[in-house]
């Protein structure tokens, strides 16, 4: 192990892992966003929407990121759609989020028991106010270990940004180990690099799903 | 309406080729699925002793598997291994070294869940009905693992196959580099091909995952 070319190479990685994550919170969020307008739809049964949500989350949780991020990110322009690989990235990783924290808020929303709905009703409730003030938050607390493992797989999946050609820390060790043949040292870096982002977000989510074990949920 | 280059698809034998790039991929998770579901299995069970440093090992082992990106695993055992240990692995042995890894992590842990997801009284009731240990597994444990276990475990199969895209990454010639070579081949005939060529692999995929989680859905539903 040579560790000057590991310091050497540190702020390489650094910058890759802060891009790494910018685009990974970013796509992360907006998969949130989706996943949550297509439960809701879905839960609902608004007509017409629904049968397009379904189609999207087949497509979406049947094709592999990187063949969506190829399709995005080099197809796409051939019809006029040009976009920079940072937004492809985002895009891509918000696609195939989507469906999965739509499948994790669908979970969330159905296991409440109807009743919980109509006696909000009865109670003279909106349906909006049933739905903010009694349904989400049972289903949100629910559907918590759901949505902390897509967190974590969205942020593993971010690994294949590299094929679009954006500098994240595969790019980065792929680069290094092709320059200089220090392949033990990149190695061991990317691996690091990732445990910094992966690990807190796994421990968070195996501390907070026991917390939920606890208050009884779900049983 | 604009050309979207579909027609390159049915030049020569594009299309053939493309199915066999396909296949590649499709050979890798087949054979890796092959092997990690009786190793998960076997991991599964070993998991649910009481022996804390065989605990300790395979939770290791198993966090380690499912915490790093396939693609960082690919990358450690193409270029590290080979570098570290001076062998020389092939980009199609590498596959399926991880993905059989990274497979039986992931069985051992959902054989695991389905294992403690039975409830004691299931053991006690059965002893309390005079049935001996190898009569309580036989006839009341493993048909109640088994049901829980098969949905999650075709789930994983199209997971596996998903995952087998990220082998272009390491050189292997399959769907997505054939594609490449196609689009390459015919950048001058029709600029346009990368959208046809790339909307076919999409569907693909779409193609070999789609009826393979209908099924597991099903499947779940009915045994439910």
């Amino acid at each position: 192990m040579n560790w000057d070319f590991i310091q050497e190479y540190l702020p390489l990685y650094e910058s890759a892992a802060l891009l790494t994550v910018k685009i990974g919170v970013a796509g992360i969020a907006l998969s949130i966003v989706i996943g949550f307008l297509c439960a809701v739809v879905l839960f609902f049964k608004i007509p017409v929407l629904r049968q397009a949500v379904s189609v999207y989350i087949e497509i979406s949780r049947n094709t592999p990121l990187l063949i969506q991020l190829f399709f995005i990110y080099y197809a796409l322009p051939k019809i006029g759609i040009k976009i920079n690989p940072e937004v492809c990235g985002m895009v891509g990783l918000a696609f195939l989020g989507g469906s999965y924290m739509a499948e994790a808020f669908r979970s969330g929303l159905e296991a409440i028991e109807p009743i919980q709905m109509e006696s909000a009703l009865s109670l003279g409730m909106e349906k909006s106010q049933a739905l903010r003030y009694v349904v989400l938050p049972q289903a949100v607390s629910i559907s918590v270990p759901a949505f902390v493992a897509n967190i974590i797989f969205l942020l593993k999946e971010t690994s294949v940004f590299s094929a679009i050609s954006l500098m994240d820390l595969m790019f980065t060790a792929k680069d290094l180990i092709g320059q200089y043949y220090k392949t033990t040292e990149s190695l061991f870096l990317l691996v690091v690099f990732y445990l910094i982002i992966l690990l807190p977000v796994s421990l968070l989510g195996s501390f907070i799903e026991r917390r939920l074990r606890y208050a009884g949920f779900g049983s | 309406m604009p050309d979207l280059g579909l027609d390159v698809l049915f030049k020569g034998k594009n299309m053939l080729r493309l199915l066999g790039g396909l296949w590649v991929a499709v050979k890798i998770s087949i054979i890796s699925v092959a092997l990690s579901i009786p190793l998960g299995i076997l991991l599964g069970i070993v998991m649910t002793w009481k022996n804390p440093i065989i605990k300790a090992v395979t939770r290791v082992y198993l966090e380690f598997i499912r915490i790093m990106p396939q693609l960082v695993l690919l990358f450690i055992v193409f270029f590290g291994t080979t570098r570290t240990l001076g062998w020389d692995v092939s980009g199609e042995l590498a596959s399926v070294i991880v993905f059989t890894a990274w497979g039986t992590a992931e069985m051992g842990d959902l054989v695991r869940g389905a294992l403690i997801s039975i409830p004691k009284h299931q053991y006690e009731s059965s002893a309390a009905l005079a049935l001996s240990p190898a009569q309580t597994y036989f006839y009341i444990i493993i048909p109640q693992t088994v049901r829980r276990l098969i949905p999650l475990s075709i789930n994983l199969i199209t997971r596996m196959v998903k995952t087998t895209s990220l082998i272009l990454m390491i050189g292997v010639v399959e769907v997505l580099k054939v594609a490449q070579q196609i689009i390459e081949a015919n950048r001058m005939t029709s600029p346009n091909a990368a959208f046809g060529v790339y909307l076919v692999v999409l569907i693909m995929y779409f193609l070999i995952c789609w009826p393979i989680s209908m099924l597991a859905r099903y499947l779940e539903k009915k045994w439910r």
